[in-house]
């Protein structure tokens, strides 16, 4: 129960006049089991880990995402900590600032988790389901591809060219999902298919 | 404890995800905050060092993220003061800085002067030489300074004997954080999370003595881009450093945002030790203390006002009835 | 890229110029640092601002914002007036022996055949002379006034030092230095290396500045080489692949072209694609165009493509304009011309320039449709935001469907590095509330359009019916199922064409790779550049051992690199005509006599003879182009145009604005300014603590970068009286911001002849949602202009005006 009071000292050769109290007075508990010293459980241990690529800049660092929980098991899985995967020639193991809080943005506040519609002039978004909102849009593209869609031009050229609806691609997606969605919106006719490329 | 086992030699490696036992514990503490009668050591580990190359960094805070991502800390969203230093100072939810400073050389050509702050993980800690409460802060045969946050007080001693001004005093629990070196990384192989992430390796980790191979190559290799003065900050007046630099202009540190030319702990600190005389500890000279170092430290070392004033807040208030 | 992030290691001189790539791709930076660790390689900064790249520098000097034809057209003309050229290369490997047209000739700062009124070039005189044989006619001694290189070398000898310091601004004694530096890798075994981005490519003549260092690069022989090439460090994880797969008005997977209306069908289509070699024995690898693009239209519409309905080509969509690009569709959004949009992961309320006009068009849509992991500003335009989105909600009759995606950690799938490395990854995590994959809401939306024409009938169905969807779970294909349509198959059996009895691929098999691509139907395949990708052998791109032999940078094992697995392109020109290596230390390809041979997949056919066939097989020359003939809308050479936006007048030709053939629409062209008005010079760029406008949803980002600044130097707050920390407006014709200032000694004011001007420095990472504080973007003041060739915005060199402000903006 005894602590080197060395300050005590201290507060008499600096001339401070002190009153003196119990040890208890500063909160100590049991001075022994102050010895426990202790380095934090390490968080990965008994976690899921897997391969990804940063989704940001084109380094397209590799990482290790850490979950509880494996997904390629079926199972519910919740990302906890994202690292470098040291075993990648481009990175080995390191991020930038951006990729180090990669499980911030996958956690973030902004996260959206159900479809929503804002109607025209009002200041909200309401919930609709996933349903009701493939229909609408679904509606919406064929109503205005059969009123526009330029079948012909003046010259008589087939030109099967659909101006009024536009589509812009993500960057961050997969190749696949590029795939996909080129030959969905080109079948239509869509002219306006552009990227961030362009900027 | 596994006697086999050392200390890493690389942050450059992917965590285990098997649950394996903490190489880093309990018998590996050399020294003790407030415990001077500490049992030794079971075994000596191999020191470490993170080597911090300032020609290297680009100032690009992977350090920072990587730290509060792996500290599980949330660095406060503040305001644009006119600098890139974000978070504006180092604190309890921010244990690393990037700290900028423009430099006109005597040539007339401009230098932006970039260092990563924190906690050097003294050979000689200040902190722990001021802290009263037992075992609050542990030091490690691999030269790892740890905070035990269960013992601390929230007294802010450890700033006060800090000769770099790291700790910081959490507002919310009370309780004063730092670097822990990634104690718990170290403690499984690992190294730290910003030596991992930085993506220049500018920050490296290691054997202390690999790190000095290696900081003694980049000098040379600066030396020959005509930074004659070009040198390793490992400053003796605190025993070296567990956590050191090379700097371009090793001749003046202060260009590195106050880095301290000559940092000791302060002979008031120092004089604590040795006096070994046992009583009962004086509760209300948190306060008076707090002022007195104001004034017999000085420069760098300073215990702000709002330090003071929760300190003794905070002694106010745990003091038990009838006690005051 | 031409060449791997891993290879910068091995050069012996970084030119950062037109980026920052410190800030912007700090782990691929890395490579510049081991560079200079282990090789002693030097880095040079070229920047209106002394960035964090700068700040690792051996050698910095600043420059206008868009200014730096000027620079590297006078670098050209150093090296030549010092001799500080690889002959052997340039005589060889670049077409400067060309001999080109008489009537080619350049004046007052315009090429030959500019036509005023259409804003466009006659470009007819701008190409070679063509001899009886068929080819084009070249002087190899270079002795013909009237070949490319003596043409350069004459365009180029207007860029004098002096004139540098006149039009960049940056003093002599600095450009000089770099040019000493740069000379130096003139040598064969010596080498320099371009990292550029956005710097380069946002001004209104973007496509010439890359085109001038690549001029560069060319005339000191470090095209193909360990630690050489023009680096293009893309922007965001997977624009190379979008732009592979051809996501942009007028491509087709693979870099082929969607039709123009004039080609009415699919002969004349062809008829101007035979790629026919101009010089005896040279590759024209472009000359397999039909088979790339009839596997293309097989993997489209299947058995509904046939040889008798020309492969489905009429059922393309055929271009009017050059491109329905994004500011083409916003124009015509603006005039209410456009009825549906979407947005897939694409936030252009910040991405695009002139807000204001971004908000009037998005006003006049009828449906918005957002698919986003995150929330946009773009889906809250119509939300009122006080001062920093100031609508009248109830004015905007957009109906705004938003809908949840997964992001990268949630889904499979492939993402193209900007080195070209087509590299797999693995879902980790589960998709937060209802959030759903791209791959399911674009087949959910596509299935119901076609089930609407199924049953209700309408205009032009079959290209929609027909489309190719065999996958096993229509609702949701999977990763894998759509890779391997990207590879290709045979549809029936695939033979050796010189060998017809050799069966290479049984029908229903993955092809090896494109050199098994037919014209004849018997094989789809969706992007013939990935072909190899995903082959009978498995997923080549989910491929993980990074052995590297002869630590080249190479990792030829690691996951797949387009095209053929090659990580350096144009790889053969790192050896000389008898197939020797420039740089012994540094073998990336060799001739042993039979065959190429080396660490990397040659860049040419296997045996090729080194004398005969030239290294860039794209090419119908066999040669790199110094001259580009027509291909460039402004010009063979690059040459000096000012921004739209600009404080000095072109020394060349002072009546000139801007690129005089860039598009411009009306509207924005009576929102020009002057620096009569708008005194100051901006510029626009990230910073190393954000990524875009994503991060600041993420609170960690936030915390490290968490408002908007703006950058100027210390003269200029001197100036208007602005101090470190404070508030300041800045304004353009087109829009008002207020930012805090942060003012440093990292910009200085330029001296360009009698004119003294200020740089402001305005990032671009903060809007009005998110974790961070709310702020502008740039765009609020950026011209609605693009580069001539390609569209791309001039965010990086326009006028505004500052002063002090007072009172904190209101959040």
């Amino acid at each position: 129960m005894n602590i080197d009071l060395s300050r005590r000292g201290f507060l008499k050769l600096a001339g401070a006049g002190v009153a003196a109290t119990s040890l208890g007075a500063l909160g100590f508990g049991d001075a022994e089991a102050a010895e426990k010293a202790h380095v934090r459980a390490f968080k990965l241990a008994s976690t899921t880990e897997t391969r990804n690529t940063c989704t940001y800049c084109s380094v397209a660092c590799g990482i290790l995402i850490y979950s509880k929980g494996d997904v390629a098991a079926g199972e519910q899985a919740t990302i906890v900590h994202i690292e470098g995967d040291a075993d990648h020639p481009t990175n080995r193991g390191t991020l930038c600032p951006k990729g180090a809080a990669l499980k911030d943005i996958v956690h973030s506040e902004s996260r959206l988790t159900t479809p929503r519609i804002r109607r025209p002039g009002t200041d909200r978004f309401d919930e609709i389901s996933w349903d009701e909102a493939l229909d609408k849009i679904a509606r919406a593209l064929k109503d205005d591809r059969d009123a526009n869609i330029v079948l012909k031009n003046d010259a008589g050229v087939p030109v099967n060219r659909w101006t009024s609806t536009g589509f812009l691609a993500a960057s961050a997606t997969t190749n696949e999902t590029a795939w996909l969605t080129y030959k969905t919106v080109r079948a239509m006719g869509i002219a306006g298919l552009d990227n961030q490329a362009r900027v | 404890m596994d006697p086999n086992l050392d200390s890493p030699r690389t942050a450059a490696a992917n965590p285990p995800i098997q649950p394996m036992p903490a190489n880093l514990g309990a018998g590996d503490v050399i020294r003790a905050s407030a415990m001077p009668d500490l049992a030794p050591p079971q075994r000596q580990l191999t020191p470490v060092a993170k080597l911090i190359d300032v020609s290297k960094c680009i100032g690009c805070k992977a350090c920072q993220s990587a730290c509060a991502e792996w500290n599980d800390t949330v660095p406060p969203i503040e305001e644009n003061v006119g600098s890139y230093q974000n978070p504006s100072d180092l604190g309890p939810e921010m244990f690393t800085l990037m700290r900028f400073s423009e430099y006109e050389n005597p040539n007339g050509d401009f230098e932006w002067l970039i260092r990563k702050d924190g906690c050097m993980h003294c050979t000689d800690p200040g902190c722990l030489k001021a802290c009263p409460a037992p075992g609050a802060i542990v030091q490690y045969s691999n030269g790892i300074v740890d905070f035990i946050h269960e013992n601390c007080i929230g007294c802010g001693y450890c700033v006060t004997g800090c000769p770099f001004n790291i700790p910081r005093v959490s507002k919310t629990d009370h309780k004063s954080y730092k670097c822990t070196l990634c104690s718990d990384r170290v403690a499984v192989g690992q190294g730290p999370a910003c030596a991992k992430a930085c993506p220049t390796q500018a920050i490296v980790f290691g054997h202390k003595d690999d790190m000095i191979a290696h900081a003694e190559e980049r000098v040379a290799d600066l030396k020959s881009r005509g930074y004659e003065n070009a040198g390793i900050y490992d400053p003796a007046g605190v025993g070296g450093t567990h956590v050191f630099y090379v700097l371009h202009h090793a001749d003046q540190p202060a260009l590195y945002s106050n880095l301290p030319e000559d940092p000791r702990i302060s002979p008031v600190v120092e004089g604590w030790k040795g006096i070994t005389k046992k009583v009962g500890l004086a509760a209300i000279g948190i306060a008076a203390v707090g002022s007195i170092l104001h004034g017999l430290l000085g420069r760098a070392n300073r215990v702000t006002a709002e330090d003071d004033r929760e300190a003794e807040e905070y002694v106010e208030h745990s003091l038990p009835p009838g006690r005051s | 890229m031409t060449n791997p992030w891993t290879d910068i290691r091995n050069t012996d001189l970084v030119v950062v110029m037109g980026g920052n790539a410190a800030e912007a791709h700090p782990c691929g930076f890395k490579w510049v640092t081991e560079a200079k660790a282990h090789r002693g390689a030097k880095l040079i900064v070229v920047d209106p601002r002394f960035t964090r790249t700068a700040s690792v520098s051996d050698y910095y000097a600043p420059i206008r914002p868009g200014s730096d034809i000027t620079f590297l057209m006078a670098m050209i003309n150093w090296m030549i007036q010092n001799d500080k050229v690889q002959w052997e290369y340039v005589k060889n490997f670049t077409n400067a022996a060309f001999i080109v047209k008489d009537e080619f000739g350049w004046s007052d700062g315009l090429f030959s055949g500019y036509d005023p009124e259409k804003r466009d070039y006659d470009k007819s005189s701008w190409d070679y002379v063509m001899g009886d044989d068929g080819f084009a006619q070249v002087d190899m001694t270079l002795q013909h006034p009237r070949c490319v290189w003596n043409l350069l070398k004459e365009h180029v000898s207007r860029y004098t030092p002096e004139l540098v310091q006149q039009i960049c601004g940056t003093p002599k004694d600095r450009f000089l230095h770099i040019a000493q530096m740069i000379g130096e890798c003139s040598a064969p075994d010596k080498t320099m290396t371009s990292m550029y981005a956005l710097g380069w490519t946002q001004h209104s003549k973007g496509a010439q500045n890359i085109r001038g260092m690549a001029m560069l690069q060319l005339i000191l022989g470090n095209i193909g080489v360990r630690g050489g090439g023009m680096n293009a460090l893309r922007g965001h994880s997977n624009i190379q692949g979008l732009t592979d797969i051809g996501l942009m008005s007028n491509l087709i997977p693979g870099y082929l072209n969607i039709p123009t209306e004039k080609e009415v069908d699919w002969t004349t289509y062809m008829s101007s694609r035979s790629f026919k070699p101009l010089r005896p024995g040279q590759t024209s690898y472009w000359q397999n165009y039909s088979k790339f693009m009839v596997s293309f239209l097989k993997a489209m519409w299947g058995d509904a493509a046939t040889a008798e309905n020309d492969w489905a080509f009429e059922w393309l969509p055929k271009l009017d304009v050059p491109g329905y690009d994004i500011l083409r569709m916003f124009e015509l959004m603006k005039a209410g011309k456009i009825t549906n949009y979407f947005c897939q992961g694409f936030n252009p309320l910040l991405a695009f320039p002139n807000r204001a006009k971004l908000t009037e068009a998005l006003s006049k849509l009828q449906l918005l449709v957002v698919m986003d992991p995150l929330e946009t500003e773009t889906a809250r335009f119509w939300e009122n935001h006080g001062e920093h989105n100031d609508v009248d909600s109830a004015a905007i009759q957009t109906e705004v469907i938003q809908l949840p995606t997964t992001c990268f950690a949630e889904d499979d799938g492939s993402l193209v590095n900007s080195g070209r490395w087509l590299q797999w990854h693995w879902a980790a995590g589960t998709p937060p509330g209802q959030a759903r994959r791209d791959t399911w809401i674009m087949s959910q939306i596509f299935l119901r359009v076609k089930k609407l024409y199924e049953t209700e009938g309408g205009v032009l169905p079959e290209p929609i019916v027909n489309l190719t969807w065999d996958y096993a779970d229509p609702n949701e294909p999977t990763a894998e199922e759509l890779a391997k349509e990207m590879n290709g198959r045979a549809l029936s059996d695939v033979h050796d064409l010189k060998d017809t009895t050799k069966l290479l691929t049984p029908a229903g098999k993955q092809l090896v790779n494109f050199s098994q691509y037919r014209d004849d139907g018997s094989t789809m395949g969706a992007c013939w550049i990935f072909s190899g990708s995903w082959t009978e052998d498995g997923n080549m791109m989910a491929r993980r051992d990074n052995t590297d032999p002869d630590d080249a940078g190479m990792y030829p094992n690691w996951t797949y690199a387009w095209p053929l697995n090659r990580r350096v392109l144009y790889n053969r020109a790192s050896a000389d005509l008898k197939g020797k290596p420039w740089d012994a230390s540094r073998k990336l390809m060799e001739w042993n006599g039979e065959k190429w041979t080396g660490y990397d997949v040659p860049d040419i056919a296997p045996t090729s003879k080194p004398d005969e066939v030239g290294p860039f097989i794209m090419n119908q020359e066999g040669t790199s182009r110094l001259f580009t003939r027509g291909m460039m809308r402004d010009g063979p050479f690059p040459t000096h145009m000012e921004p739209f936006e600009s404080p000095i007048a072109n020394p060349f030709n002072a009546q000139m604005r801007g690129n005089p053939v860039a598009r411009v629409f009306a509207d924005d062209a009576a929102q020009f300014a002057t620096s009569d008005e708008f005194p100051f010079v901006a510029t626009s760029y990230r910073l190393t603590e954000h990524f875009h406008y994503w991060t600041k949803n993420n609170r960690i980002n936030a915390a490290l970068q968490p408002e908007f600044f703006v950058e100027i130097s210390e003269e200029l707050a001197a100036l208007k009286g602005i101090t470190l920390g404070g508030w300041v407006r800045v304004w353009s014709k087109r829009g008002s911001v207020k930012a805090k200032a942060l003012v440093t000694k990292r910009l200085k004011p330029l001296q360009c002849g009698d004119k003294t001007v200020y740089v402001v420095g305005i990032p671009l990472h903060w809007g009005f949602v998110g974790a961070a504080r709310k702020g502008w973007g740039p765009n609020s003041l950026t011209p609605f202009v693009g580069d001539a060739n390609v569209e791309t915005p001039e965010f990086k060199a326009f006028l505004v005006n500052i002063e002090p402000a007072t009172g904190e903006a209101v959040s």
